[in-house]
């Protein structure tokens, strides 16, 4: 019950917080230098009758809040209107590309997790040694910007190597693994050393609590007392970690699509901004906002399974 | 419940005064342990015997070594400790044991009930996989039984088995405690150690706890090595008591002759720093000086800086334990114990 309540108040919030990001991002192409009518001929000259149907297929001069709710109204019913540069729809447009953003994130996403995780785990568990390198590695990993990994991967396995192609997003779902494989390490590289770090420090502070020592005493055998008592008790935070880690990866996008050609979102927004084709960069804003908050509100609805302490609402400590 | 030969009614019966001398449940022998940055050994030379059934407190004050004497039964040491001595459960050494031994004897043998119990369940997990985790997980008992044991244990600590379901965060704390003593049950040990059982609660659930811990004590037919500060407690659940202080035994004797004529002058000022609900009201005792810290090396009595009897040889000469004349039960570390003997006697006489 309490948890349909909540849900159902947090998909109110993200409406409403939807719905202030929508008019922020509409409103932010009219505070852009110059008129809208001259971003689209783009410099070129035109006639006073040309430059009259410009604005008047666009609507440019009606008052700012009747074109608001205008573009909102087609946005609601997932209308985003029609790209000046691609003369298609913004919404064909973006059903072509998300595939290879969804894909380079989730693969992306699953290097974090599995690389991060397992680094910050084998780093407090056998301490010395071990916990040094893979500090030095993670302190390089966070320190490497994702544009400057994606050259340095580029020149090492496509172009010394050989192994992997250096740009192109691939067709079909072995061509996109084949293709998307070094943007992904590019765009997962900080993030592994952010997560593994976290990690690694959130564990080597639940071992300092007194229940390890009691499982310890009560004879639970120790590999046990690791994954039940340590390691469990880090998720909460690791949890919190994730929602982190899949908002930056997205963002990051723009950056490492573009470093690869990868036809995806990111790179879609990166070529809109500069050609000023504002639908598209409208819808592309609004959709990774969107996401943003879908991944947050799933991270607090999972966070009191994680950890009994928090009630839906709030955000506690985890010990 | 114990299943050792010690616990049989033929060996009590054989000596009555100190039942089963042969194998003890718990007996320490000359147990030092010296830590990395510690100028003298944590315990110097700790020996001390629980026997089956027996109640033994262990007493002093904090920094005495009390605690680390009930944790060395469970081989819990700090990390770079180095022992010396032995300490055998059941007549088996536990700082020669292989790790499948230690668990076997962490999980079955001897449990340890800690301080705080707050602390010591991990607030993640519910209490019926805190009760029943080490069982199961060392594959001893399958989940419906160990469960099943879990209920009893439960029951028998005065909770139903409605906590099973629920996280430590929605217990008060004397329910914790009686969950970590359910715990210390589970694997139906030979010896509980009890480190500052009531320490952290509050004062009616103590006498909840001590009155609980008694009878489990008569009921299951376990020994007891009750660790605490506190020595009204100490005279009112023990058989016999040990005076620790500085890493060694001052002192130890039975409760009751221990109290009433002590002969360390350690116990002595102990005692007459404690407050007595029928002493007339006014300033306690507090014992000048403070514990020698670790920095320090110790010659002569450990005791002598604080002593108001000491003397020379106090100072030079390290006193043996030796036994008081007339009742051999008892054992005391002083140069002049037989010299003060009622001088002691007296000042902690109230009246």
């Amino acid at each position: 019950m309490t948890f349909l309540r909540f849900a159902l108040r947090r998909v109110a919030e993200m409406a409403a917080t939807l719905l202030a990001a929508s008019f922020v991002i509409f409103g932010a192409l009219y505070l852009a230098p110059g008129n809208p009518a001259s971003f689209l001929l783009s410099g070129r000259s035109a006639s006073p009758e040309a430059m009259k149907a410009i604005n008047e297929q666009y609507h440019l001069n009606d008052p700012f809040w009747e074109q608001y709710l205008r573009w909102l109204g087609q946005v609601v019913h997932g209308d985003f209107g029609r790209s000046i540069e691609y003369r298609t729809p913004v919404s064909t447009l973006l059903g072509s590309r998300l595939p290879s953003t969804l894909m380079l994130v989730a693969m992306a996403l699953l290097l974090v997790v599995v690389i991060g995780l397992a680094l910050g785990w084998i780093g407090a568990v056998r301490g010395g040694m071990t916990d040094s390198s893979i500090l030095v590695t993670t302190t390089l990993a966070v320190g490497t910007p994702s544009f400057v990994a994606a050259v340095l991967l580029q020149g090492l396995f496509s172009v010394k190597l050989g192994w992997f192609p250096s740009s192109g997003s691939g067709t079909g779902f072995a061509g996109m693994l084949w293709h998307l494989t070094l943007p992904a390490i590019a765009l997962a590289l900080y993030l592994i050393g952010m997560l593994a770090r976290v990690t690694r420090s959130t564990m080597l502070e639940a071992m300092g609590h007194e229940h390890v020592t009691v499982a310890r005493s009560r004879g639970v055998p120790e590999r046990q007392v690791i994954h039940r008592h340590v390691f469990r008790n880090t998720l909460g935070t690791v949890l919190t970690m994730g929602g982190l880690i899949v908002s930056t990866l997205l963002i990051c996008t723009v950056l490492v699509e573009t470093a690869f050609s990868v036809n995806g979102i990111g790179q879609l927004l990166d070529l809109s901004t500069t050609t000023k084709d504002f639908p598209v960069v409208q819808a592309v804003s609004l959709l990774i906002v969107g996401m943003f908050m879908t991944v947050n509100l799933v991270v607090d609805l999972l966070l009191p399974l994680v950890d009994p302490r928090v009630t839906l609402g709030t955000r506690g400590v985890s010990a | 419940m114990t299943d050792t030969p010690a616990g049989t009614p033929a060996a009590d019966a054989a000596t009555p005064e100190t039942p089963n001398p042969e194998t003890p449940t718990l007996e320490i022998q000359g147990l030092r342990l010296n830590l990395p940055g510690a100028a003298r050994p944590v315990l110097a030379g700790v020996d001390l015997t629980v026997a089956a059934r027996e109640t033994v407190a262990l007493v002093g004050e904090s920094g005495s070594g009390k605690s680390l004497t009930s944790r060395s039964v469970l081989r819990l040491l700090p990390p770079g400790a180095a022992t010396e001595g032995a300490v055998r459960v059941q007549g088996e050494d536990v700082l020669t044991m292989n790790a499948k031994q230690l668990r076997r004897l962490r999980t079955h043998t001897a449990a340890m009930i800690f301080q705080d119990p707050r602390a010591a369940i991990n607030p993640l997990r519910r209490i019926g996989d805190f009760l029943t985790e080490s069982l199961r997980l060392n594959a001893d008992l399958p989940a419906a039984e160990a469960t099943e044991r879990a209920v009893r244990m439960l029951d028998a600590v005065g909770l139903g088995d409605r906590v099973l379901g629920q996280y430590p965060g929605q217990l008060s704390g004397g329910m914790l405690q009686r969950v970590v003593i359910a715990a210390a049950l589970m694997g139906d040990p030979a010896l509980i150690l009890a480190d500052e059982p009531t320490t952290a609660l509050d004062v009616t659930t103590q006498a909840e706890v001590v009155g609980l811990l008694g009878d489990l004590r008569d009921q299951f037919g376990t020994a007891l090595l009750f660790v605490t500060h506190d020595l009204g407690l100490a005279a009112a659940i023990s058989d016999r008591v040990y005076v620790m202080y500085a890493g060694r035994i001052a002192e130890t004797g039975p409760a009751e002759a221990l109290f009433q004529r002590p002969r360390h002058p350690y116990t002595a000022a102990l005692l007459r720093s404690t407050p007595h609900l029928d002493a007339p009201a006014g300033r306690l005792a507090a014992i000048e000086g403070r514990p020698p810290s670790l920095r320090e090396e110790l010659t002569g009595c450990p005791f002598a800086a604080r002593c108001a009897f000491a003397t020379q040889q106090c100072r030079e000469e390290l006193p043996p334990h030796l036994p008081v004349r007339g009742e051999s039960s008892r054992l005391v570390a002083c140069h002049h114990s037989e010299k003060l003997a009622d001088q002691l006697a007296g000042s902690v006489t109230h009246d």
